[in-house]
């Protein structure tokens, strides 16, 4: 790949490139440094029967969490952008919003609502069900992994739906295929950079959540981890099991990359779109389309609203006190937005590079930023504690840092967005741009940046919902007493304050659905 | 009359210089009085609390408002924040590590300074630690959580060795990755032996009982008739009583038997040495072992107080001497690893 020269990657994207990706693999340059003190403990770990069974139960776990999200984001994401589904937009919006509940306010409440003597239960009590079977383990980690994981998956979708040209499927469709033909044929392979993205992030998000498989009670190997650092507080260990972490992580990575095909480019030189879909008519399916994606919503976002207003309205009964959440609503939204703004910038040099001079050198860069999201929040943290007293001391514990941190952790979900915005975007117009006498940062911002716009607001949405409910990065590498919503919950949950934690969970989700709803309602503003 | 105009003048500049000189002077001792106090104690100190917010805020807010000595709190859970202040080392900008138990404070212990006799004698001999590193401020009890639907106190036993018996098979649950069920555990070791220990854990085990994350889902499964009994900390009945109403149906029940089925643990502090406030930092601690503080651990948090001039709540048992019931020490219970080894043996942890 040449560098620099016409055609060649600008230095500039190089160095950036260069500076973020290795900003991202610091986590795993800590995981080095303290795992190699942790080396027997990882022996010790591995020999046991247990750590086969661990090791197991964690990559089913992510393989059938990954395979039902998939079950329910693609079509769901279909349905409720070109059908006539009713309500579909009130769903749409619905469908995203589970991805802004913490995962331990979605496994408690699961739990009350599903759990063997919870509230399904106390409903179905009259007609002799006494006990449902147990929540806990596979089925109940499972329900909470993939409510919070489809929603990554559904929104990368529904971004690339968004920019596929209708003209194709109607090419397909006029030369007398099927509508579920031209759907297979055509839609869907020109959707498969977008599903690859959103795939890959539940997959690694699935790998790193600890709150809701903890209280699920299904041990995988971040359970593992978290246990060397809360009861024993050995980071070796702890460190050690973390590599073995990102080990699956890159197996991950390299499993996706060669699902992903190829070398394909999907652009056009229009580059947007003068009309809109016909949406396809449902007919008598109306109704199950709607039933199949009103299911998540009500298992992710009204059960959870439901339960958390129940605990909400009987603590208040019982007098219960409750603390004024302005602060912590101003830190939550002030501490997003820039951690948005930083991520995006951040990941912007890696994305074009990834996409206009792919090669093997810029696959590996791309790859190597997903790492941070694949691991437990503790242990980016704890790395960043260990980079900033040993060598940056003014910016410890200094929202610079914390924002920093925030960017490590939530890269791909930027890079993820840009990546498949870029890829909408010929080149061609750039070179048209610089034959025109602009230059080369001048026909990007001029023409490449208006075009991607839409995918850049996407990507920093997401990162800006990532943040609002980010929570042991928050705690480790805040300002010292900087509370934000997440903070609150947490401060109120681990104590069974149930009414408190009740009104910041409710806060932080009205807080974040605004985003979210425009980020799901701009798409067919956009087709249109 | 000229002689009067001098002497008025004399006595007007007179007077000036002496204003001039008392203003000087006291400028110049409210100046030695301010670098007295900054000397005896910072006005700022920074706290790592391993215990919430929702808990501890109130009484921090209180030493501030009573000693003007500003205090900047990091709240985090105890695990973390040990780990935190592991890795900050020497560098660390806390001066006090309120920990939620013992093993927290164990896992740092190399960073802390040795606590000045005043502070350390305060504390009872059982809960603190023996090198003088970190002193128990309040403590809590291991209980019994019982459904109160399904069992009655009288069919409780004596001592939590019988939980073992077939008759609890599928009624049990408990949270073996709990930093204070292993706590309990560490004790049946140190009070019973390894073997003995183990049986009983072998037993509890051959109850199919059901793990839970934390205490807090404990007390909610077997409130809502999951478990029937569960093994838990005491004050945790108390949030969901403040919250539910007494309608919750669940109490807490402490085994009268002598053995480490009730144990009451403490949550601690201790003083960083890399502090460079150590006096405001022993002023804090001093407070928090005090009658006011004391008495708020004891009444909002529901906790027992190690302070012999307070009454423990009327809501809670007398439970005679807390801490010297069958000879064990806290300071000894901070090392978990045996343990964890032990409940891995036995199919508790994975």
């Amino acid at each position: 790949m040449p560098f620099g020269g016409a055609g060649g990657v600008p230095l500039w994207v190089v160095a950036s490139a260069t500076l973020v990706t290795l900003a991202a693999v610091l986590p795993v340059i800590y995981l080095f440094v303290r795992g190699i003190e942790g080396g027997d403990a990882t022996w010790q770990f591995l020999s046991r029967a247990a750590a086969f069974k661990i090791i197991v139960r964690t990559v089913a776990t992510v393989f059938v969490v990954t395979f039902l999200s998939l079950c329910v984001a693609v079509p769901a994401a279909w349905l409720t952008m070109r059908t006539d589904m009713p309500f579909r937009r009130v769903v749409g919006v619905a469908l995203a919003l589970p991805l802004v509940v913490p995962s331990f306010v979605m496994a408690t409440t699961s739990i009350e609502a599903f759990g063997p003597r919870g509230a399904l239960q106390r409903l179905l009590e009259p007609l002799g069900v006494d006990r449902l079977p147990s929540i806990y383990g596979l089925e109940g980690a499972a329900l909470v992994l993939v409510l919070m994981s489809y929603p990554y998956i559904y929104l990368m979708v529904r971004g690339a739906m968004a920019g596929l040209n209708p003209e194709l499927s109607e090419a397909c469709r006029s030369m007398g295929y099927s509508a579920l033909h031209a759907f297979r044929r055509v839609t869907l392979p020109l959707l498969l950079p977008a599903i690859g993205s959103g795939a890959i992030l539940a997959a690694l998000y699935t790998l790193s959540d600890f709150g809701g498989v903890a209280l699920m009670r299904h041990d995988t190997l971040s359970v593992s981890i978290m246990s060397n650092y809360q009861s024993s507080i050995d980071r070796a260990s702890g460190a050690a099991m973390s590599m073995l972490l990102a080990l699956f992580v890159l197996a991950l990575l390299v499993v996706e990359s060669s699902v992903r095909a190829g070398r394909l480019r999907y652009d056009d030189v229009s580059g947007v779109y003068g009309r809109s879909f016909q949406p396809f008519e449902l007919g008598w399916w109306k109704a199950p389309a709607l039933i199949f994606t009103l299911l998540p919503v009500v298992a992710g976002v009204i059960a959870p609203v439901a339960v958390l207003a129940n605990w909400l309205l009987r603590g208040l009964s019982q007098g219960q006190e409750m603390l004024p959440l302005g602060e912590p609503l101003f830190n939550s939204l002030r501490v997003s937005g820039l951690a948005a703004l930083a991520t995006v910038l951040l990941a912007f040099p890696v994305a074009l590079m990834t996409v206009r001079y792919s090669s093997r050198f810029s696959a590996f860069f791309e790859r190597a930023t997903y790492i941070g999201f694949g691991l437990p929040g503790v242990v980016v943290a704890l790395s960043l504690v260990f980079f900033a007293v040993n060598f940056a001391l003014p910016l410890y514990q200094t929202m610079w840092l914390l924002i920093f941190a925030y960017a490590v952790l939530f890269l791909p979900a930027g890079i993820g967005s840009l990546r498949a915005g870029l890829l909408q975007v010929n080149p061609i117009l750039e070179d048209a741009a610089r034959s025109l006498g602009k230059r080369q940062l001048q026909s990007i911002t001029k023409v490449t940046l208006p075009i991607i716009a839409p995918s850049v607001f996407a990507g920093a949405a997401m990162v800006f919902l990532l943040t609002m409910k980010e929570l042991p990065a928050t705690l480790i590498l805040g300002p010292t007493g900087f509370d934000t919503l997440a903070t609150s919950i947490w401060a109120s949950s681990s104590e069974a304050f149930f009414a408190r934690t009740a009104g910041a969970s409710l806060i932080l989700i009205s807080a974040a659905g605004i985003p979210t709803a425009w980020l799901v309602l701009r798409y067919p503003q956009r087709s249109r | 009359m000229y002689r009067e105009i001098r002497s008025t003048m004399c006595h007007r500049l007179l007077a000036a210089a002496m204003l001039l000189c008392l203003s000087l002077v006291s400028t110049i001792s409210a100046a030695c009085s301010e670098t007295d106090a900054a000397e005896e104690s910072a006005s700022s100190l920074t706290v790592y609390s391993g215990r919430s917010s929702s808990l501890v805020d109130p009484i921090l807010q209180e030493f501030s408002t009573l000693t003007g000595i500003s205090l900047e709190v990091r709240y985090g859970s105890t695990g973390a924040m040990a780990a935190t202040l592991l890795e900050e080392g020497d560098k660390s900008p806390a001066d006090v590590f309120f920990a939620q138990d013992p093993g927290g404070l164990g896992a740092v212990k190399t960073l802390l300074s040795e606590l000045p006799a005043s502070i350390h004698d305060a504390a009872p001999e059982w809960a603190r630690d023996p090198d003088g590193k970190w002193v128990g401020i309040s403590g809590r009890a291991r209980v019994v959580i019982y459904n109160t639907a399904a069992l009655s106190e009288d069919e409780l036993p004596e001592s939590i060795l019988e939980f073992t018996d077939p008759k609890w098979k599928g009624r049990i649950g408990l949270p073996p990755t709990n930093a204070s069920f292993q706590v309990m555990v560490t004790a049946m070791r140190l009070s019973w032996g390894e073997e003995k220990t183990k049986q009983w854990l072998e037993g509890i085990m051959a109850n199919d009982p059901q793990f839970y994350a934390k205490n807090t889902p404990t007390v909610a499964a077997t409130a809502a008739g999951e478990i029937d009994a569960g093994f838990v900390n005491h004050y945790y009945l108390h949030r969901f009583l403040a919250e539910e109403g007494e309608s919750f149906q669940a109490r807490n029940y402490y085994t009268p038997a002598d053995d480490p089925g009730s144990l009451v643990m403490a949550a601690g502090a201790g003083i960083l040495e890399s502090s460079d406030s150590k006096a405001s930092a022993e002023r804090l601690i001093t407070f928090l072992q005090g009658l006011t503080a004391q008495q708020y651990f004891t009444d909002k948090t529901h906790e027992f107080p190690l302070n012999p001039n307070v009454k423990q709540s009327e809501l809670l048992p007398e439970l005679g001497d807390i801490g010297g019931r069958f000879g064990v020490n806290l300071g000894d219970l901070s090392d978990l690893e045996g343990t964890q080894k032990l409940l891995q043996e036995v199919g508790a942890l994975p």
